[in-house]
C-alpha cells in the first residue's frame, strides 16, 4: 500500500471510530453508508487478486489515479479507483470494471489508464481493443461472458466488488447483517440449527457437516464447562489451491463474520485466525478489516450491546503442509512444532489447549452469513440433497480461462472444465484434471460426466479438496505427476509415524526407477500394497491419503506406466531420460534462436538452413522447444 | 550489532512472556533479519519462557526458519502443480545454475538466496518466480537471467 492510501484508511478509521452500540444503530449507520454514495456513481474496479496483482495491477490502478488528478476532466463527479480482490478471470488479467455502465477490460496495462479515462469515462465510448472476446464473439459486460454466467456466487458474494480495505464499502454491501441478526435474534441453539438445516459440509476437503461438528462442540462444552474456541483454518496449502487467499484477501470480513456466527453458535470468546504466511496481503487484509472492524465494535467486548464478547488474534503459518490438519495447526497456534496427534478424541472435544474446539475452512465460514440471512432451507435447495451449496474451485493447468470460480454443487466436471474454462486451449479433450492436491488424484477424460461432490469425486479414487482443479493435457505424464506428489510429501511429512516418513520415500524411489525407465512391472502391483501400508500406518490425513495420487494414475492410466518400463518412452515427452528432442528439418528455417538459447552449445547449423541438436550432449532441458517460434523442435 | 539488539528487544516486547507465542515471535525475528542468529533464539526463549531445545525443534521444524544468514535478494521458484506443468523445475535448474547454488543455499557473497516454495496462490501466472516481493509470472529462463544480472549489476554499483 502507498502512504497516500495508508493515510486515507487511517482518516476514514478516525472518521467511523464511533461505536455502534445496538443493532438498530449499525442498521442506521449501513443505511447512512449507502445514501451518502449516489447509485450512478462512476467508479473503476481494479482488480489486485492473485493474479491481476501479479500481472502488475496495482501499477495498473496508480495510473488510474495519476490520469484522473493530472488531467481537467470534463466530468461532473471524479470517478472512484476502487482497488478490489479477485474478479475471476484471472489469465485474461489485470481486470477493470467500469461502473455503472459495467464495461469490462481485460488485460489492462498502465499505459491503458489514459485512454480507458478519455474515452470511456469523458466521451462515454468502448475502448474495443480492450474488450473480453471468445469465439468471435466481442462481450462488453462481465455478467455477458459464459464464463460468469454460468456461475453462482455466494462465498464469493463481494470479492470484486467491494474494497477489503473499508470497512464501510463491506457494511454497504450487507457486511455482519447476519452477524447482527444472529446476536439479537436468535439464540445460539437456533444458529447451530440453522447451519445443520443448511446440509453445509466443510468446504476444507474432508466434507464433515459443519453443523454436525458445531453440535458436538456445544455438547463437549456442557459436559466440560470452560472456555471454547473457534479457528479458521486459512492454511491452504494444496498447491494450485488460491480460493481461500481470494476470500481472505478480497473480502475478509466476511470470513470474520463467519466467526462471530460461529463462536455465538458454540458459546466461544476467541477466534484464532491460522493464515498461512506465503499470502501475506491475506494477513495484512485481515488485520486491517479487525482493526476496522474493532473500532466499530463490531468485534471485541459486548458487540452491538448484546453483551457477548468475542476476541480475534491471527496467527501465520510457518510454512508446513501438515500444518493444514486440525491436531497439527492447533499445536501450531500452542507456539510447537506442528505434529498431528492421534484423534482417539476429537477435537472438538480436545482442541486448542485440550479444549473443545471447532476449526471451520475460510470458504466454509465465508458461507455463514448468508446461509443465517436466508436460513438453512434456502442454502440446501442449491446444490443436491447429500452436498448442498455452492464450491469454490480454482481451475488452473492446461486450460483457456485460468481463474476462480464457484459452481452449484454436483454439476458435471465436463461442464467445470469444458463449457465455463473453456477446455484445453489446442481445442483437444483434457486427458485428466487433478483434484484434491497432494491428497486426490487425477480424474480420467472417460470420466468427464463425474458430478463434481464430495461422495462422487471419492468414488473416483480421488477427493474434493479445498478446491483446486488442475487440468493436465496429453503433454503431461501421469508417472511425472506421480512422482511430482510424492516428492512433496516426502518433504512435508511430519516425520513422526514411519509408514508415512518411509512408506512415501519408498513409493517414490521405485516411480524414480520408473521415469527413468528401470523398473519392473510386477513393481506395480508393489506399490499398491506399500499404498496400503502408508495409508493403514498413518495417524492423520497426509499420510492416510498420499498414495492418493499415484493410486489413481495407476487405476486410469496403468498402459502409461507400462510404456515407461517395458517400451522405455515417455507418451507425453516429459521423463527427460525417456525422451530426445530433433530438429524437424521441414519447419526449421534456421533463425538461430535455439542456439542462442541452448546452455550446452550442442546445437549446430548454418545460418538460413536447418538446424541439428547433437543428442549426445544434449540435457533435455527444453529450452530450444522454449525459444523456437516455427515449431520445429520435437519431442519423442 | 548494537542496533540489532534494540531492534531485538522492540520485537521481543510486542509479545507477552508466554510459550505460545514462540512461533510469533521467531517469524517476526525472521522477517527482520531474514534468519534466527543463536543468540535471538536463545533471547527469545528466555522471553517466552521455554527450553533452548523446544525452540530448535520449532525453528528446525517450519520451512520459513532459516538458521544461517539469508541473501539480500531471495528468489522463491513456485513448485505448485500449476507452475510443475509449465516446467518450473526447469527454472530452478537454470538459477542454481547462474548463481552457482542449489536450491536452499545462499551465496557466498550472500546477495541472493534461492528457494523452491510449494505454491503462490498465482497459478494463472505459472511458472511463477516471486524475487524479493515481486512477481514475476510466466516466467521463461531468459527473463530470469535478465531480472538476476540487472539486480547483480544494481549491487555492484553500491559503495
Amino acid at each position: 500500500m502507498t502512504s497516500v492510501e495508508t493515510a486515507n484508511v487511517k482518516s476514514r478509521e478516525d472518521e467511523t471510530a464511533t461505536r455502534l452500540e445496538t443493532r438498530e444503530q449499525l442498521e442506521a449507520f449501513r443505511a447512512e453508508l449507502i445514501a451518502a454514495v449516489p447509485q450512478d456513481r462512476p467508479q473503476v474496479r481494479v482488480c489486485l487478486g492473485p493474479g491481476c496483482l501479479a500481472q502488475g495491477a496495482d501499477r495498473v490502478a496508480a495510473a488510474f489515479r495519476a490520469a484522473i488528478s493530472d488531467k481537467n476532466l470534463d466530468i461532473k463527479v471524479k470517478p472512484l479507483i476502487k482497488e478490489t480482490g479477485c474478479h475471476g478471470l484471472c489469465r485474461q488479467g489485470p481486470l477493470v470494471t467500469l461502473d455503472p455502465t459495467g464495461w469490462f477490460y481485460t488485460q489492462v496495462k498502465p499505459k491503458d489508464a489514459a485512454e480507458i479515462v478519455e474515452t470511456s469515462l469523458v466521451r462515454g465510448k468502448l475502448v474495443d481493443r480492450l474488450l473480453y472476446r471468445e469465439n468471435g464473439t466481442r462481450y462488453t459486460r462481465s455478467d455477458e461472458i459464459p464464463y460468469y454466467k454460468m456461475q453462482t456466487r455466494i462465498a464469493m458474494r463481494n470479492l470484486g466488488l467491494i474494497d477489503p480495505l473499508d470497512i464501510e464499502d463491506a457494511l454497504r454491501a450487507g457486511a455482519y447483517e447476519a452477524a447482527a441478526k444472529a446476536l439479537t435474534q436468535m439464540i445460539p441453539d437456533e444458529v447451530v440449527r440453522t447451519v445443520e438445516d443448511s446440509g453445509i459440509r466443510g468446504r476444507g476437503g474432508a466434507g464433515f457437516p459443519t453443523g454436525r461438528k458445531w453440535r458436538s462442540a456445544v455438547q463437549a462444552l456442557a459436559r466440560r464447562p470452560g472456555p471454547a474456541y473457534i479457528v479458521c483454518n486459512g492454511d491452504e496449502g494444496d498447491p494450485g489451491a488460491f480460493m481461500d487467499r481470494a476470500i481472505m484477501e478480497g473480502d475478509p470480513h466476511s470470513v470474520i463474520e463467519g466467526l462471530i456466527i460461529g463462536a455465538y453458535a458454540i458459546d466461544a470468546h476467541e477466534a484464532f485466525l491460522y493464515v498461512r504466511t506465503e499470502y501475506p496481503i491475506a494477513i495484512r487484509n485481515l488485520e486491517t478489516a479487525l482493526d476496522q472492524a474493532r473500532a466499530l465494535g463490531l468485534i471485541g467486548e459486548n458487540i452491538l450491546g448484546t453483551g457477548f464478547d468475542l476476541e480475534f488474534r491471527i496467527n501465520r503459518g510457518a510454512g508446513a503442509f501438515v500444518c493444514g490438519e486440525s491436531t497439527a495447526l492447533f499445536t501450531s497456534i500452542e507456539g510447537r512444532a506442528g505434529e498431528p496427534r492421534a484423534k482417539y478424541v476429537r477435537s472438538v472435544e480436545r482442541g486448542l489447549w485440550g479444549r473443545p474446539t471447532v476449526l471451520n475452512n475460510v470458504e466454509t465460514l465465508a458461507n455463514l452469513p448468508v446461509i443465517v440471512k436466508n436460513g438453512g432451507a434456502w442454502y440446501s435447495a442449491i446444490g443436491t440433497p447429500r452436498n448442498t451449496g455452492t464450491k469454490a474451485f480454482s481451475v488452473v493447468g492446461k486450460v483457456k480461462n485460468v481463474g476462480l470460480i464457484e459452481v452449484p454443487m454436483g454439476i458435471p466436471l465436463s461442464k467445470i472444465v469444458e463449457d465455463i474454462c473453456g477446455g484445453v486451449p489446442d481445442g483437444e479433450p483434457f486427458k485428466a484434471v487433478q483434484t484434491g492436491g497432494p491428497s486426490g488424484g487425477c480424474v480420467p477424460y472417460a470420466l468427464k460426466d463425474t458430478p463434481v461432490d464430495y461422495d462422487s469425486l471419492t468414488r473416483a479414487g480421488s477427493m474434493m479438496g479445498s478446491g483446486g482443479m488442475i487440468v493436465m493435457d496429453k503433454h503431461d505424464c501421469m508417472v511425472d505427476i506421480s512422482r511430482y506428489f510424492l516428492h512433496f510429501l516426502e518433504e512435508e511429512s511430519c516425520g513422526k509415524c514411519l509408514p508415512c516418513r518411509l512408506g512415501i520415500k519408498c513409493l517414490l524411489e521405485i516411480l524414480d526407477r520408473f521415469a527413468r525407465g528401470e523398473g519392473r512391472v510386477e513393481e506395480i502391483d508393489e506399490i499398491e500394497s506399500l499404498a496400503r501400508a502408508v495409508q493403514d500406518g498413518s495417524l492423520c490425513a497426509l499420510g492416510g491419503s498420499a498414495p492418493n495420487p499415484v493410486l489413481t494414475t495407476i487405476r486410469y492410466f496403468r498402459d502409461e506406466y507400462i510404456s515407461h518400463i517395458v517400451d522405455k518412452k515417455c507418451p507425453a515427452g516429459v521423463c527427460k531420460d525417456l525422451i530426445t528432442y530433433r530438429i524437424d528439418a521441414e519447419n526449421c528455417n534456421g533463425c538461430g534462436a535455439c542456439v542462442r538459447n541452448c546452455s550446452q552449445q550442442c546445437i549446430v547449423g548454418e545460418k538460413k538452413q536447418p538446424h541439428v541438436i547433437d543428442a549426445s550432449v544434449c540435457i533435455r532441458c527444453g529450452m530450444c522447444l522454449e525459444a523456437c517460434k516455427f515449431d520445429a523442435v520435437r519431442v519423442e | 550489532m548494537r542496533n540489532q539488539m534494540v531492534d531485538l528487544d522492540a520485537i521481543i516486547e510486542k509479545y507477552p512472556g508466554q510459550p505460545q507465542y514462540l512461533i510469533s515471535l521467531l517469524q517476526d525475528i525472521q522477517a527482520e533479519y531474514h534468519y534466527i542468529s543463536p543468540e535471538c533464539l536463545r533471547l527469545a526463549c528466555d522471553h517466552v519462557g521455554v527450553p533452548l531445545t523446544r525452540a530448535w525443534s520449532v525453528a528446525t521444524f517450519f520451512r520459513s526458519f532459516s538458521l544461517e544468514p539469508r541473501g539480500e535478494h531471495e528468489i522463491k521458484v513456485c513448485q505448485g502443480t500449476a507452475c510443475h506443468l509449465r516446467n518450473a523445475q526447469r527454472l530452478v535448474e537454470t538459477l542454481e545454475e547462474e548463481l552457482e547454488i542449489k536450491a536452499g543455499q545462499t551465496t557466498e557473497d550472500l546477495r541472493f538466496s534461492l528457494d523452491t516454495v510449494n505454491c503462490l496462490g498465482a497459478c494463472a501466472l505459472s511458472p511463477v518466480v516471486m524475487i524479493d516481493e515481486d512477481y514475476l509470472g510466466k516466467a521463461t529462463t531468459g527473463a530470469l537471467k535478465r531480472k538476476v544480472r540487472q539486480l547483480e549489476k544494481a549491487e555492484g554499483m553500491k559503495p
